[in-house]
């Protein structure tokens, strides 16, 4: 444990639990939604606001958290009145927000594509104590809105036609929802970098998905595996010399792999136990894909 | 906004309801009213507008013209939600995330709390719901391991978890199970009996008939029926009804077998 003697330690292991924690937090909302890729697109804009930050010589965190947050309203506001276009629009907002931030920097005295690579791959060893201020902050925020409104932005996401009638205000959680993500792209930029931040976004989520059946064991799980991967991430990096935001996706997604491998024979006995349970007269339902002639001939 | 007696106010009112989506007209100026304690139903071919009729009530599909009301307030200032209870036309409950029947039931809750946070009564009502549609069983499974007809009645649960004074159902029956049929029709029962008012989409009246008081038939966007529920002639002569048969002495079957 003597790596914990080290200050720049510290506050790597404190920005990576925060990250493991904010990033399936709002990941798994993204997922229920059918956005998993929402993360990547913020991240790309995120870029912009990287470059940016050197321009003016302001902090890059909070510049990219104001670029962000701008991309990520953008992109739901072109989600409600894009319709048809859409795609092609957030694609001009991605790769615009990507090729600014290269431009920026390059505009920057001094600055170079050398500087932005520690934005898009992290850089965990360089975390300034200004920035574990930045991260704990926006941290607490993204932890508050992910806890606080869970049945909220779980029923907006489930099926955002049916939360219209039950009176919640669509609308501002979806945008909430957005800058909550852009939030949490920047809190993960220094650990996993801009391009990586997705993952661990996504991964979690869908590795918690292999044990669980509820969203409240899924939400659990993808936090624990977050925490877990991104503080053995790291302390690995330190042991080992490789990047820690590589080592951190890589864990994940290994998660991923051996949760898969275990959860296999667990769903076949949960169906056995489901067979077992079913009434005697209630015919298994299996095969036919409406499930509707399945009852109708039994029941003659 | 006008203020009438309270026992004959409409529940739903439409009037001169238009709309689009994208540039084409879908709806053409329907009028619709809905009073207490009727059972109405929207009937139509597909593209007749009758789905996006009921979503301008509900405001997923903004009006372009035209007056909407529910409970004698205007759309836009109504926010008594708790009172409506809706179906959405859906084939699954289950989105990118497991879930369980609970967890998705109680999402039909929210409109009866404040700040999204439930109460002792408000899990008992969430219970109750899945009772009336015989799912309480399945109360702690995920919804992935459903089938179709269960997937709507737990839509439907969802609906009735907030006890609400009027449902509106876009086609509930559709991709349903016979026995699951039987279970949401009396389901409905119930809740006609005991004073709910509805307007369901439906594309054939199947075993729910014996309930609907009225039916409103859409075609390309206008009223062409506000009455009794159409019988043999009316019903076939609009396109896309070929396998409604309602003249047949007991009609308790949709069809969907035959």
């Amino acid at each position: 444990m003597d790596f914990l003697d080290y200050a720049f330690m510290q506050r790597a292991l404190l920005a990576a639990v925060l990250v493991g924690i904010t990033a399936p937090a709002i990941g798994i909302y993204l997922v229920q939604r059918r956005q998993a890729l929402m993360g990547d697109g913020i991240g790309h804009v995120a870029m912009t606001g990287v470059g940016l930050g050197f321009l003016l010589s302001t902090s890059p965190v909070w510049m990219a958290t104001a670029v962000s947050i701008l991309g990520a309203v953008l992109m739901e506001l072109i989600r409600w009145y894009g319709k048809t276009r859409g795609d092609i629009a957030l694609a001009m907002l991605f790769y615009g927000g990507m090729a600014g931030g290269v431009m920026f920097i390059n505009l920057a005295p001094g600055g170079s594509n050398a500087n932005l690579t520690s934005y898009l791959f992290g850089s965990l060893s360089t975390v300034s104590p200004s920035d574990v201020t930045a991260i704990c902050l926006l941290a607490g925020f993204v932890v508050l809105v992910t806890i606080g409104l869970r049945r909220q932005l779980f029923a907006v996401s489930q099926d955002e036609e049916f939360a219209r009638v039950t009176g919640l205000p669509v609308r501002a959680l979806n945008l909430l929802t957005a800058v909550t993500a852009a939030v949490t792209v920047t809190v993960a930029m220094r650990v996993v970098g801009l391009l990586l931040v997705s993952a661990l976004m996504v991964v979690p989520v869908a590795a918690a998905q292999q044990l669980s059946r509820s969203f409240a064991a899924t939400f659990a799980i993808a936090v624990a595996i977050g925490v877990s991967v991104t503080i053995g991430g790291t302390v690995t990096s330190y042991y080992q010399d490789v990047p820690p935001g590589a080592t951190i996706v890589l864990l994940t997604i290994a998660a991923f792999i051996t949760l898969t491998v275990l959860a296999t024979p667990l769903a076949r006995r949960r169906a056995r136990a489901a067979a077992a349970a079913r009434p005697a007269g209630d015919p298994a339902e299996c095969a036919i894909p409406a499930g509707r002639e399945a009852d109708g001939k039994v029941g003659v | 906004m006008t203020v009438e007696d309270g026992m004959t106010e409409p529940v739903i009112s439409l009037r001169g309801v238009t709309a689009e989506l994208g540039s084409r007209p879908v709806l053409r100026g329907i009028d619709l009213t809905v009073s207490r304690g009727e059972v109405v139903a929207l009937l139509g071919a597909n593209g007749s507008g009758k789905s996006t009729a009921v979503r301008t009530i509900i405001g997923q599909v903004p009006a372009s013209a035209g007056e909407i009301e529910l409970f004698g307030t205007a759309r836009r200032r109504f926010r008594d939600w708790a009172r409506v209870g809706y179906v959405p036309q859906r084939t699954t409950a289950a989105g990118g995330v497991p879930a369980t029947v609970t967890e998705i039931v109680s999402s039909g809750r929210l409109s009866r709390t404040r700040f999204g946070v439930l109460r002792r009564a408000d899990h008992a009502s969430v219970r109750r719901a899945l009772e009336l549609v015989g799912m309480a069983d399945r109360a702690k499974d995920s919804v992935n391991a459903l089938s179709g007809g269960q997937h709507q009645r737990v839509l439907i649960a969802r609906a009735l978890a907030a006890e609400p004074e009027l449902l509106i159902m876009d086609e509930p029956m559709a991709g349903v199970d016979l026995a699951s049929q039987e279970v949401l029709a009396q389901t409905l029962r119930e809740q006609v009996a005991a004073g709910t008012t509805v307007l369901l989409v439906l594309h054939e009246l199947g075993p729910l008939e014996p309930l609907i008081d009225r039916a409103v038939v859409l075609r390309d966007g206008c009223v062409l029926h506000d009455g009794p529920p159409p019988r043999a002639v009316g019903q076939h002569a609009l396109p896309g009804h070929d396998h409604v048969h309602p003249h047949e002495p007991a009609p308790v079957r949709t069809g969907l077998l035959s």
